[in-house]
């Protein structure tokens, strides 16, 4: 008897490694070499027992950002709309990653054309996306809205640098250029 | 001669007021489908739709006020101003003008002096009768269509082994029958085995083969639980949020980069925070109608989805009811799936923006998944197995052009592989 059990013990050990719920992860053989000391991104707890991923310091700008000063009201609005200008070079390789920017951020919404018939549209997930052709808008007011959003568009700030937000707007100035005709 | 039935005075008033029913629901029917210029009401939806529902809704407040319904509320001609400009309407002092952009904190409603007035009263015409619902058809019996019961899937198995047991029962009731007619008795299947075992068990060269047979299958079992250690292909953890990917990428086609937007710049593909999820949550509180998710574990019909954007709306301080951020914000636990051990060097940026990869090449048909399960096995020998494949395309890339045309020299091809570039050294990947 004592020899079955042995073999059943052997047989458990055996299939608990073998068979995995797939909800769960699998064994692990030496942990601390898979999860080493440092914080990674997104980690739940962090130096301060908060989360690992910290608020800039008040004040601080990080590598390759620039600030940007106009507030998200009417008048920044109108402000950035008189006075803000794209510090980019009009060229092909900028307005070749715009393509590839707003194909990415912009196009499911505004469509490729920037005609407000994306896939979200004709899936009336989102209704009156407007046509470029019927805003009057220009450089400063298209940075300004990717910045903070108008209505019921929100911010993209976070998801485009300050290069490839300019580039964009370069973009979207074509095809409402594009579009006019 | 009269009717035997109409000397019941209960039944003539029963009658009387059946014919009356039928009369009235008949000519209801009649001004309801009359009252609607279905071309009216569609020219004015398709405004509506274009224009003005980015901002409002007919049934709730929005960026703008609610307007189903609107004319009751405010005059045409006062509509028809300020739609065509609300700022001059505005500048001209009216009172409600300003009441009403002072209520919505000051935003400008966009001015629309392309519309004519036939325009603005098809829109106001749209508002106020709203969508024309059609009933749906009823079957043949005046029930709508319902998809037939089916069976559970165990009942086969089921029914499977009762008809084996039947099989059995019957073969060692006739065997019963043959004996007491006078056969001669047979061992049975039970007998034939016993003698059998002990045939075997003195059979050396069997006891040899039997021994290499059972070491070769538990070191073939051995072996195969031990490759899976660390290797979590197929892992699909409950997620605290029933995300779709196949509803956000797939059916929506919305860009993976979009939402892991820090892929193209970082060494991690990122997961989105809750603003940009907002992006567009803001606008859709609920999923479509008859949007139905099937999950391992359970279904999720549209009021359980509804609850999952709840979660959402929970976790990012949103006020649903009044459109405005409350301030209380709860991070959402999302559970990790793709982890490489921390002593292999991974760079998302170095696959995506330099490399060119598709998401889906490592990451698998993530546009079909419910539920997100991980799709390779993220070992080395998956990583080096793709490293000598692919071909470097080195084109408008004149910095390494020298050293690309030395190497293609050295190895005497057309294109070199991400192998022959160094991708194969230790120190590439594990420092």
């Amino acid at each position: 008897m004592r020899k079955y059990l042995k073999f059943s013990i052997a047989f458990l050990v055996l299939a608990s490694v073998v068979a995995c719920s797939k909800r769960e992860r699998k064994a692990q053989y030496m942990p601390d070499m898979y999860v080493s000391v440092p914080y990674d991104a997104d980690m739940e707890k962090g130096t301060t027992n908060a989360s690992a991923n910290l608020k800039p310091v008040a004040g601080s700008i990080a590598r390759g950002q620039v600030p940007y000063d106009y507030a998200d009201t009417n008048d920044g609005y109108e402000k950035a709309k008189a006075e803000l200008k794209s510090p980019l070079a009009k060229n092909e390789a900028n307005l070749e990653n715009g393509k590839k920017m707003y194909g990415i951020y912009c196009a499911t919404c505004h469509g490729k054309k920037g005609d407000g018939n994306g896939v979200l549209a004709q899936r009336e997930k989102f209704n009156g996306i407007p046509n470029y052709k019927d805003r009057d808008i220009n450089e400063g007011s298209i940075y300004h809205v990717i910045m903070h959003g108008k209505n019921l568009m929100g911010s993209h700030a976070g998801q485009l640098t300050n290069k490839e937000r300019w580039q964009v707007v370069q973009y979207v100035e074509q095809l409402r250029n594009d579009l006019l005709k | 001669m009269k009717s035997v039935a109409l000397h019941n005075p209960l039944a003539k008033v029963l009658l009387k007021s059946f014919t009356f029913l039928l009369l009235f629901s008949l000519s209801f029917n009649a001004v309801a489908q009359d009252a609607i210029d279905e071309a009216r009401q569609k020219d004015g939806r398709k405004l509506f739709k274009s224009l003005c529902a980015s901002c409002h809704k007919l049934d709730k407040k929005f960026i703008g006020p609610a307007l189903g319904k609107v004319e009751e509320r405010r005059e045409n001609d006062w509509l028809k101003a300020w739609i065509k400009n609300n700022a001059e309407l505005r500048a001209s002092g009216d009172k409600d003008a300003i009441a009403i952009f002072e209520e919505y904190n000051g935003s400008n409603m966009t001015a629309f002096p392309q519309l004519t007035d036939e325009n603005i009263d098809n829109i106001l015409y749209y508002t106020t009768v709203g969508e024309i619902v059609k009933t749906p058809e009823p079957g043949p019996d005046g029930y709508a269509p319902q998809p037939a019961p089916e069976a559970p899937k165990w009942l086969i198995f089921i029914l499977a082994g009762v008809i084996a047991a039947a099989f059995l029962i019957i073969a060692s009731l006739l065997k019963t029958i043959s004996e007491l007619k006078g056969a001669p008795k047979t061992p049975g299947l039970w007998g034939n085995s016993v003698e059998l075992w002990e045939g075997l068990k003195r059979n050396t060269f069997l006891h040899v083969v039997g021994t290499i047979f059972v070491l070769l299958l538990s070191a073939y079992i051995l072996f195969g639980a031990l490759f899976t250690v660390g290797v979590d292909q197929g892992y699909q953890p409950v997620q605290p949020i029933m995300f779709s990917h196949k509803i956000h990428a797939g059916d929506n086609k919305i860009d993976c980069q979009y939402c892991h937007s820090s892929a193209k710049h970082s060494k991690h593909s990122g997961i989105p925070s809750v603003n940009v999820c907002m992006n567009c949550h803001k606008n859709i509180a609920e999923v479509a109608d008859n949007t139905v998710v099937e999950t391992e574990d359970r279904l999720y019909s549209k009021a359980d989805l509804d609850k999952e954007i709840q979660k959402l709306y929970d976790a990012a301080g949103w006020d649903p009811e009044k459109l405005a951020y409350t301030g209380d914000e709860k991070p959402i636990k999302w559970i990790r799936i793709h982890n490489l051990p921390d002593f292999a060097y991974f760079n998302h940026s170095q696959h995506v923006t330099v490399g060119g990869v598709e998401c889906q090449k490592c990451h698998g048909p993530v546009e079909t998944m419910e539920e997100l399960y991980q799709f390779s096995p993220l070992t080395m020998g998956w990583c080096i197995d793709c490293h000598r494949e692919t071909k470097v395309d080195l084109k408008g890339n004149d910095y390494y052009k020298k050293v690309h045309e030395e190497l293609a020299k050295k190895y005497g091809v057309e294109q070199v592989t991400i192998a022959q570039l160094g991708g194969l050294e230790c120190g590439k990947c594990h420092y």
